[in-house]
């Protein structure tokens, strides 16, 4: 329990604000321009690769790879700077976010010399899009259970199963997979493998699943005995399990699990200014400090991951009490401003109001749902 | 946490354990204080912490001294270092003036209380009310506009209150003329306002929240390991540790907000923002961890006997001390107002 309270706040560098200032202007022109929209759960349902072409221009796409790989070998709290410029704005950052957020930075970290050279310098630039491939049918919460299949034969592997729940698999470059590569046994955390598939390839049948407001982001992948060669398998043969839950406090604990609403909670100030009872001012500034108080512990978090450290249950509470959050402020601005929401409308806020609430059952799912992730908290306190 | 700190905070923690422990605790529980730890406290030399050394004090930053508090709020550690340190200290340091010795509280003059200057010093006659401690303290200091007036033990009848924790908040019957030596004008362009003593007011008891909090947590987990129902400890019912992961997720969260608060305070950052928000926080935390901690304890828990009720009484009392979740809730709320929709990122990340 003691790494939990060595949490500590952190303070941005102060070089991180031109930087800041920089995507805020960027972003500024790019919205007046008309070249982007903003929306609600853009890490999910923007995908714009044009936009990411621009973002990997200016070099905010795998900032933390070396220069040798096309990044600017810039820390966790930068990258935190830019993302969280990203997503309060509401762009579309969708096509490069897993590259950007557990692609790129698992294949700097286990990737051999000739996977770095041939993936990274691409997703810095922001045309070499990844999805990722953890879930199956069977496979949710429990991770370890996944069925997929890696069989070793000559020169490679073959792949067969299913993957589920993969955002942008249908436009992706390549997708890294969890397989199981020996049979189980006692350590079920044992024998999984990670690999990279190239998309597209014929022997991967990738097919959508709808969200319920009928927008497609999720696929489901089958591996038909699919091929892959030695020199595409990630890290070492067995060890997916710890490359995956690396990949988790990555994952689960970064701004994207307190902003997915942000762009709504700022549009509705702008009204509620002006239309809102002054009683429920208070209301959205218990929404705003809650807010300030969450980044701050998401920032202690990007601090740890800065300094080397893996804080995965630190990672669960962010992603626990974050997530959460989300639909707080959606519920909040759909009480206080009393506007119907209309995914359809022309203005921003019933427009981002539906968007808030068709998108708000994932905000407690993806990642781990939060049960999972108390249950991983509860584990750290010694109690499971 | 630096390590001039941590060595700090665990003398603190040592003092607490061998000055307050349980019987302390509950000694204190009508009103009483604990003057041992407060000697204790003064040898190791933090009862003016965060207070500059030029002027009398102990030296540090307002991060320390809000670690500090979280190790007696933990302890329900019945000693006005909050007032003495954070606020009366700061007050008599902020003019310039030195800090007595002894312990210390602090108020803000309210329309109760009238102020005349006559031959000998200042007339000082009224009431200010729920002053904490007052009846342990040597000095009061009092922010009266542009001054801070020192008022000493026979300047005022204390009478006596507690809040919920049974911790002295006394309303004082003021009647005195104090002599100028104890009457100190706020330099012009001086950060000493009725808003930052509230401020500082609040962030201490939100610092005294977080450490009571995980008092609360810790005491939950144990009885949850020790107590078996069903043939078996309740920690191992999921519904059970769902709480106590709750419970451990909310001390996480505010404990971060209050020293990213005390940090802002240090580093010239956007403090009026980071209080506010590190008490509406904490206030909310102390209503679910206190409300989570007694689910878990079952009766026992809400008994005399059993000492969780230091830490939770402490908890709902102070989430209403310097202004509550809705009043500080409040003030976010017209900044939020003000700053519109394309001021509300700025001011979150204190970048305006």
């Amino acid at each position: 329990m003691k790494d939990l309270w060595g949490l500590e706040p952190v303070t941005l560098p102060e070089e991180l604000g031109v930087l800041r200032a920089d995507v805020r202007a960027f972003l500024a022109d790019e919205l007046s321009a008309g070249r982007i929209a903003s929306h609600c759960d853009q890490w999910l349902g923007g995908w714009d690769h044009e936009f990411s072409r621009r973002l990997g221009e200016r070099g905010w796409i795998g900032m933390a790879f070396p220069a040798r790989y096309g990044g600017s070998a810039s820390g966790a709290l930068a990258r935190f700077a830019v993302t969280e410029e990203l997503l309060a704005a509401g762009a579309p950052v969708a096509a490069h976010w897993i590259a950007d957020r557990q692609s790129g930075p698992g294949l700097l970290r286990f990737g051999t010399e000739e996977q770095k050279q041939e993936f990274l310098p691409r997703i810095a630039r922001g045309e070499c899009f990844f999805a990722a491939g953890m879930s199956e049918p069977d496979t949710g919460s429990d991770l370890a259970s996944v069925r997929t299949r890696g069989t070793r034969v000559e020169g490679g592997w073959r792949l067969g199963g299913t993957k589920v729940w993969a955002s942008g698999a249908h436009r992706a470059h390549a997708m890294i997979a969890l397989a199981r590569t020996e049979p189980r046994t006692a350590d079920r955390h044992a024998g999984l493998t990670q690999f990279i598939i190239e998309l597209p390839d014929p022997a991967v049948r990738i097919r959508p699943i709808l969200l319920l407001t009928g927008e497609h982001h999720f696929n489901e992948v089958v591996f038909d005995d699919v091929f892959v060669p030695d020199a595409r398998v990630l890290g070492e043969p067995g060890s997916g399990w710890l490359q995956v839950t690396s990949e988790l406090a990555m994952e689960r604990s970064g701004p994207e699990r307190i902003l997915s609403t942000f762009p709504l909670l700022a549009a509705a100030v702008g009204h509620l200014a002006e239309h809102g009872d002054p009683a429920g001012a208070a209301r959205v500034g218990a929404v705003a400090g809650r807010m300030w108080a969450l980044r701050q512990l998401s920032l202690a978090v990007a601090g740890r991951l800065e300094a080397g450290a893996a804080p995965a249950v630190e990672a669960a509470v962010v992603k626990d009490l974050g997530t959460r959050f989300e639909s707080v402020v959606t519920d909040t601005v759909r009480l206080l401003s009393q506007v119907v929401p209309d995914p359809g409308s022309s203005l921003p806020l019933p427009r981002m109001l539906a968007e808030s609430i068709l998108h708000g059952p994932g905000f407690t799912l993806r990642g781990g749902t939060n049960e999972i992730l108390r249950g991983v908290v509860a584990k750290e306190l010694g109690v499971r | 946490m630096n390590e001039i700190i941590s060595a700090l905070v665990e003398t603190v923690r040592e003092a607490c354990a061998a000055q307050g422990g349980l019987d302390a605790v509950t000694a204190c529980a009508g009103g009483g204080w604990n003057a041992a730890l407060w000697t204790a406290l003064e040898q190791i030399g933090v009862t003016t912490i965060s207070v500059p050394e030029e002027h009398g004090g102990a030296g540090g930053d307002v991060a320390a001294a809000v670690a500090v508090l979280k190790v007696l709020g933990e302890s329900s550690a019945g000693v006005p270092l909050a007032e003495t340190a954070l606020l009366a200290g700061w007050l008599i340091a902020g003019c310039g003036a030195t800090v007595p010795s002894g312990p210390m509280t602090a108020a803000v003059a309210g329309p109760g209380l009238r102020t005349d200057r006559q031959e000998g010093g200042l007339a000082v006659r009224g009431t200010i009310a729920r002053v904490p401690w007052a009846r342990h303290a040597h000095h009061v200091a009092v922010l009266d506009g542009g001054r801070v007036v020192l008022l000493s033990r026979g300047d005022f009848l204390p009478e006596q209150g507690t809040n919920l924790a049974g911790e002295p908040r006394d309303d004082l019957a003021v009647d005195a003329v104090v002599p100028p030596s104890r009457v100190h004008e706020v330099p012009a362009g001086s950060p000493i306002s009725e808003a930052a003593f509230r401020g500082r007011a609040a962030l201490a008891r939100a610092a005294l929240m977080a450490g009571a909090a995980r008092r609360a947590l810790e005491l939950a987990l144990a009885y949850a390991g020790e107590r078996e129902q069903f043939g078996r400890p309740i920690a191992k019912f999921q519904a059970v540790q769902q709480h106590l992961a709750a419970m451990a997720g909310e001390v996480l969260l505010a404990t971060v907000a209050v020293e990213a608060a005390a940090l802002a305070h240090d580093t010239g950052g956007d403090a009026d923002v980071a209080v506010a928000a590190a008490k509406v926080v904490a206030g909310q935390m102390a209503g679910v961890v206190a409300s989570l901690a007694h689910q878990v304890h079952g009766a026992i828990g809400f008994t005399e006997e059993h000492s969780l009720r230091h830490s939770t009484t402490r908890l709902w009392a102070w989430r209403d001390e310097a202004g509550n979740e809705e009043e500080w809730s409040g003030v976010l709320g017209r900044d939020v107002m003000s700053a519109g929709s394309p001021g509300l990122w700025p001011l979150l990340t204190g970048t305006r």
